[in-house]
């Protein structure tokens, strides 16, 4: 057998007390691509930053292409041939595709030669792998799958044999996914290496050879993927069995509790976010609002929550009619039973810095059961913390834990506790599982559909199309800030993805 | 990709890390004494018998401290809300006219018992309200606090400077400063309390505002750790979106917020006017709104580690006096050098030996939970 592309042996990396990597063995074969799943804080992001320079492992050794290799910084693993594409682009958005590619790598002082050069060599890899942008194009003006082939390409720029690729899937949509793994399947083809860090089990099985699984630090196996299955991967990656398909009874839809009508949202530069939206959500039932991030399902929520005003049109809850001109108050609403999960809950939905029991009562420590007039009744706090914490099993079960320490599904649970708990009328939910663990994820589905069979409208809003699909009874798709159509439940993931990515009725008839 | 989050134990934090901080900057002054020639070790010597050997010396320490006390609350309230109030000083001087409509007016009138509330009250007021104005502009102008505050302090001494010299100087004399303040203008010492230890205060200034100061800084945690209030400060200083979701109104709060910021300030201006001097002189503050700045950061904007903070800084005042007085080489200049030493350490460099000091307790960590090294037999395969 050849050489392995990435043999990590023995690696071992501690922060403090938390052991994010535990002896970690890998052996990632040539030309093949090689998946990495787990849960949040399972450690492949920590593993992947040390094979990418970012963190230095106490223990263990890396061997690429054979021979040992010391990893001091991003720049050494890129002169080893190893290329990385973040979650998160590194890209400066008011350059051109050129322009970023080359970035770091000028050549010279003077920038001609290294620009006719780059341009010739972009072409060459475009022609290659069918990489096709636009080199004068502005990153700002390319829509994100665009901009993460321009990740891809400045890796490549730099003589990159081995592709780690973080996340990638998260901001794309279906179609926009598969053409990347069309790209993927292309340059393993052409005898690159690729590592897919994922949570994503579907897509491990659509594009992988291989599939590594990490929990709690550990690598604890891995497998062929044409001999294994989702629920062996998911069963690995939470060390118990998980229930992967949401069970749920017939909705029973009641009177319309929150109404939208020719809700008109601009945001602080003017730009249309919302464009003219009318839905109503009943009591009883789950609507969830599909679309690719950032076409406007945000700034929808928000405004209906009060924390976001509008240019025009009308929202009422309970028929009553919601101020979103101007002095629309979070707090009132909360008064009115409209409750709000929202989708960033690090800055939003949470105040990392305080305690648990500081976070179980945030929007609602205005209510005189946790005051003592000007006071906070702090026993009173915890003791009610402390009830959420049984209930909804948030672990470590202390309310004086720093909520920063808490893991990302727990994080979830503290506002879903919070939310739930006040018996709202409405509920609206923003990316309920967002960096969250497939065993909480499975549990928080469950409280969303115990909300929807107690009586509740629960408006979700989601960019995994799995869970608008399986929790939902109604589905909305936005794109560029309208909702360009309506389906029920069992819409197939094709057509909703035509209308995800702005592909109107009409032409998805032809 | 997530980060991995590593910090220290509470106790590295809070205790050895600024004592790290404040012995590298003690050394790098003994540097600079050595280079003028002096020994290090007995100026340090000086320097500690000058604030503590004597009851004037403690006296004198803890007068200062009570400024610094005052004024690093100021700037600790600002900061749980996520506001930076650099305007400790001018809302301090300005503060100063409250003190003075008090001493001034009732000073020959009512006893001090009576005239101590109504000036706490008076100065706290022109404070707040001193405060009030860059306040409102950064509600609902978004005109940067830092930049507002800072101005506000050159508009303060120059409007103190107007009415000194105008309007409040006493007749007959060229000194900018207002006549002494009658009896009730003045606040009794506290010779007594320093007697209780065996200390004999003669001439040192100490005065009942220490003891306000004290239940100030406790009113302050009570204020920030204990009210909604302070739930709502604090919410707002974490984090704005959140306060925004949760209901909070960001203008009520930061206007409240800086108001008492600038009250806190303003009282500072009790212990030299009403305390001391009897009478507002010209720059009565004399940089105590600057020195909490280094007084809240060195704290961590809790009120303990301010009042221990104020103490330290009373000392460097009291004792660095002391030195130039002993020492002919070192001047008075040679003092603030010292005390910029210990902001820049204490405060600027606060997190400069925070990852070694991580790196090396992580190590003792790992010698502690693992006697041998992991020995790799099991893969992944």
């Amino acid at each position: 057998m050849a050489e392995p592309a990435i043999e990590l042996v023995g690696i071992d990396k501690r922060f403090g007390a938390v052991h994010a990597n535990r002896d970690i063995h890998l052996r990632v074969e040539k030309g093949t691509i090689h998946g990495i799943i787990g849960e949040n804080g399972a450690g492949k992001s920590t593993l992947m930053s040390i094979l990418y320079g970012f963190y230095q492992a106490d223990n263990g050794e890396i061997h690429i292409n054979g021979s040992q290799a010391k990893i001091t910084d991003p720049n050494a693993a890129i002169a080893l041939g190893i290329g990385m594409v973040h979650q998160h682009f590194m890209l400066v958005e008011n350059f051109t595709v050129l322009e970023n590619v080359m970035l770091g790598v000028e050549g010279a002082p003077l920038l001609k030669r290294g620009i006719a050069k780059a341009r010739a060599e972009l072409k060459r890899l475009e022609q290659e792998y069918e990489l096709d942008v636009d080199p004068d194009a502005l990153i700002e003006e390319l829509p994100v799958g665009l901009q993460q082939r321009v990740e891809i390409l400045k890796a490549l720029y730099r003589g990159a044999e081995i592709l780690v690729l973080d996340e990638p899937t998260g901001v794309l949509t279906p179609p926009e996914a598969d053409h990347l793994f069309r790209i993927l399947e292309q340059l393993k083809a052409q005898g690159k290496t690729i590592v897919l860090i994922t949570h994503k089990l579907r897509e491990i099985m659509a594009v992988t050879d291989n599939v590594s699984v990490m929990r709690q630090g550990s690598m604890v196996a891995t497998r062929k993927t044409s001999e294994t299955t989702v629920e062996e991967l998911a069963e690995l990656m939470v060390g118990r069995r998980v229930l992967l398909r949401v069970q749920k009874g017939e909705a029973n839809p009641g009177e319309v509790k929150l109404s939208v009508e020719n809700l008109t949202v601009r945001d602080s530069r003017g730009v249309v976010m919302v464009d003219n939206a009318s839905f109503t959500v009943r009591a009883g039932e789950i609507v969830g609002i599909a679309g690719v991030a950032g076409n406007g399902q945000s700034q929808l929520i928000e405004t209906v929550a009060g924390i976001r005003t509008a240019v025009s049109g009308r929202v009422l809850l309970d028929g009553q009619v919601i101020d979103i001109t101007g002095a629309a108050d979070p707090g009132e609403l909360r008064d009115r039973g409209l409750a709000h999960v929202p989708e960033d809950r690090h800055h939003m939905g949470l105040v990392l810095a305080f305690e648990e029991y500081e976070n179980s009562i945030l929007g609602y420590h205005d209510d005189p059961l946790y005051l003592n007039g000007p006071f906070l009744d702090i026993d009173a706090i915890k003791a009610d913390a402390r009830k959420k914490i049984e209930k909804y099993d948030i672990r470590p079960s202390d309310p004086r834990l720093k909520t920063a320490n808490f893991s990302g599904g727990n994080q979830q649970k503290i506002v879903l506790a919070r939310e739930i708990e006040r018996d709202p009328g409405v509920l609206i939910i923003g990316q309920p599982t967002r960096g969250v663990d497939v065993g909480a994820i499975e549990f928080i589905h469950k409280r969303i559909i115990e909300m929807r069979d107690a009586g509740k409208a629960v408006l979700l809003v989601s960019v995994e199309l799995d869970e608008i699909r399986s929790l939902s009874d109604r589905i909305l798709v936005m794109f560029a800030g309208r909702i360009v159509g309506e389906r029920d439940a069992e819409a197939s993931e094709g057509e909703l993805g035509l209308l995800m990515a702005g592909v109107e009725n009409q032409e998805a008839a032809e | 990709m997530s980060q991995p989050f590593a910090k220290l134990p509470a106790w590295a934090d809070y205790g050895l890390l600024p004592l790290i901080n404040l012995i590298v900057a003690f050394f790098v002054a003994g540097l600079v004494v050595l280079l003028v020639g002096e020994s290090p070790l007995d100026a340090a010597v000086l320097m500690v018998k000058g604030a503590f050997g004597s009851g004037d010396g403690v006296g004198y320490t803890l007068y200062y401290a009570t400024n610094f006390i005052f004024t690093g609350l100021c700037v600790a309230v600002a900061f749980h809300c996520g506001l930076f109030n650099i305007g400790g000083e001018g809302q301090a001087y300005i503060g100063g006219l409250g003190v003075a409509l008090v001493g001034l007016g009732l000073g020959g009138v009512l006893p001090w018992w009576i005239n101590f509330p109504l000036a706490i009250i008076a100065s706290a007021v022109v404070g707040g309200l001193w405060a009030l104005i860059p306040a409102w502009l950064q509600a609902k102008r978004g005109s940067h606090v830092v930049i507002t505050t800072i101005m506000f302090n050159f508009i303060a001494a120059s409007i103190m400077v107007y009415l000194l010299v105008g309007y409040l100087k006493a007749g007959g004399t060229q000194a900018p400063e207002t006549r002494v303040f009658g009896e009730g203008g003045q606040l009794p010492g506290l010779g007594w309390l320093l007697g209780l230890v065996g200390l004999n205060m003669r001439s040192a200034p100490l005065n009942v505002s220490f003891l306000l100061a004290l239940v100030s800084a406790f009113l302050v945690w009570v204020l920030i750790w204990r009210t909604k209030l302070g739930y709502e400060i604090r919410t707002m200083g974490y984090s704005p979106k959140a306060a925004r979701y949760a209901g909070i109104k960001e203008v009520r709060i930061i206007v409240i917020t800086m108001m008492i910021s600038g009250a806190l300030a303003g009282m500072m201006a009790l212990n030299p006017i009403m305390g001391a001097q009897h009478r507002v002189q010209l720059d009565f503050v004399a940089g105590a709104g600057f020195v909490g700045i280094a007084v809240a950061l060195m704290g961590r904007s809790h009120p303990a580690g301010i009042v221990l903070a104020a103490i330290l800084f009373g000392m460097l005042y009291q004792g660095g006096a002391e030195i130039a007085f002993d020492m002919p080489n070192i001047s008075r200049d040679m003092i603030v050098i010292i005390q910029g030493l210990v902001i820049l350490f204490a405060g600027a460099l606060e997190h400069m030996f925070r990852p070694t000091l991580l790196r090396i307790l992580q190590r003792l960590a790992r010698v502690k939970h693992q006697p041998t090294p992991a020995v790799a037999t099991e893969g992944g395969q």
